[in-house]
């Protein structure tokens, strides 16, 4: 059974559609003992990492992603589930989960492509460099675009280079993917992004994470 | 960088799709899933539901649609037609839909764009405007007005003010549609969709006109739309969504061409 957290950050249901349309067993679920009992999990979400991290606070379950980090559990973020891994989003001033070490900041504004001005949020399709193989991202694509709508973008902190699995450049560029033993993080939605998205989806799902 | 979006329309009464795919073999797919399904193999970035059934007591049609959509396609899609209260938006966001069109409800009350945003986030409100072209005036400054009714009732807005000010209430994007255009095959409203890109910061789609795919071209490259709608192009079978993006990718647009 996959977890999927559901701590009230946003539409839920395209992730749980996408995964059970490639015939994997899930669950949308807020309960500890569910997520515990859990094979992997899932943490998606849309919205402000400071009501999020409150909710998630409030349910209980902050603890719990780190107890399931620890105990080697794969661990799929999505978009503000990703944003929240880090140690801490300028979004509300939030300190989050810390699995990762860097911070969240905001697209600055102006951003420039050269001479043409770039739109904030960052919506739409674009590319992702993946770094090296993970697993989770094998089969894709390299022209392979993912499908992204955020304000803020995750910026592993200096040293920590090592955890970065892909880029995307907007304006510059930032970190899309990140990986660390059993957790994997992407900013864009793989549940939105077509076929390619699907793969990676199902990777995860088939994921055995080395450590 | 970003990829320019193309975003075919399928517009639905009572459940079916009032033009359906006809193909050179006249198989004609009326069944709004189905299309879904061939545009998403044929690599459409993105589509947008128009519900236009005219009695309420048959929406819940359109949220079956929707959620078998959503289903079949992970692409993101965007549904409007009959929503006019965040009630209304949450119940097609939840089944499955990415994002909310409002057009002449949010005419009437500008009030649901700022009340959608709120609830669901800029990303998810998308104003639908159609637009006219009028005798410059000074209750129309720019030349184009905002109507509804199909074109029928004149507003007496600006539509450049318009743009404007959804943004400011929170819209986050406008799918620009020119009635003077719509249904000719002769090519986008220019004027009008570079006008409005280069007033507002949220993405701009364009909409009514397109007949080739050169029309296409120049609306994103020339007109500074980030998408195009489009319609009976493909719906007709002239051509295909993957034909499109081909040319547009041959003449240097930027384009997602793997999927």
């Amino acid at each position: 059974m996959i977890a999927i957290i559901d701590y009230k950050a946003g539409n839920l249901t395209s992730v749980e559609r996408a995964v059970r349309h490639l015939g994997h067993a899930v669950q949308v679920t807020d309960e500890p003992a569910a997520i515990r009992a859990a094979e992997r999990i899932i943490f998606p979400g849309v919205g402000a990492a400071g009501r999020a991290m409150a909710d998630l606070k409030a349910l209980g379950l902050a603890l719990l992603l780190i107890e399931a980090f620890a105990a080697g559990k794969p661990i799929l973020g999505i978009c503000l589930g990703t944003q929240i891994i880090f140690d801490y989003s300028d979004e509300n001033t939030t300190p989050c989960l810390g699995l990762i070490p860097g911070r969240v900041r905001r697209f600055p504004e102006p951003l420039f492509d050269g001479p043409v001005r770039l739109k904030i949020p960052h919506m739409g399709w674009n590319r992702v460099a993946f770094i090296d193989r993970h697993p989770v991202f094998a089969n894709i694509d390299p022209a392979n675009e993912f499908y992204f709508v955020h304000s803020y973008y995750p910026e592993v902190a200096p040293g920590a280079e090592a955890l970065i699995a892909g880029t995307t450049h907007y304006g510059f560029p930032f970190s899309s993917a990140v990986a660390r033993d059993n957790l994997v993080a992407v900013q864009f939605h793989p549940e939105k992004s077509g076929p390619g998205g699907l793969t990676l989806l199902d990777n995860f799902c088939g994921w055995r994470p080395a450590c | 960088m970003l990829s320019k979006r193309i975003i075919p329309c399928l517009d639905v009464r009572e459940g079916k799709t009032t033009k359906g795919i006809k193909f050179k073999n006249n198989i004609d797919i009326g069944d709004p899933v189905a299309m879904a399904r061939f545009y998403y193999e044929q690599g459409a970035d993105e589509l947008v539901f128009y519900d236009i059934t005219a009695s309420s007591d048959k929406r819940d049609i359109m949220i079956d649609v929707v959620r078998r959509t959503a289903e079949n396609i992970f692409i993101p899609f965007s549904v409007g037609g009959g929503i006019r209260t965040v009630e209304d938006m949450r119940r097609v966001l939840l089944a499955g839909a990415e994002k909310i069109s409002v057009n002449s409800a949010a005419v009437k009350n500008p009030r649901i764009i700022t009340d959608g945003a709120l609830a669901f986030g800029n990303q998810c409100i998308v104003l639908g405007m159609d637009v006219k072209k009028v005798k410059a005036s000074t209750a129309i400054p720019s030349g184009y007005e905002i109507v509804i009714n199909g074109g029928r009732t004149h507003m007496g807005i600006d539509a450049l003010w318009w743009a404007r000010e959804a943004e400011r209430l929170g819209a986050g994007e406008i799918c620009l549609n020119s009635i003077d255009a719509d249904g000719t095959k002769e090519g986008y409203e220019m004027t009008l969709t570079r006008m409005i890109s280069e007033a507002v910061t949220i993405p701009v789609i364009a909409s009514g006109g397109a007949g080739t795919p050169e029309h296409i071209r120049a609306v994103l490259a020339d007109a500074g739309a980030d998408a195009g709608l489009i319609a009976s192009m493909t719906h007709f079978g002239t051509y295909t969504v993957q034909q499109i993006k081909e040319y547009l990718h041959q003449s240097g647009v930027k384009m997602r061409m793997a999927w």
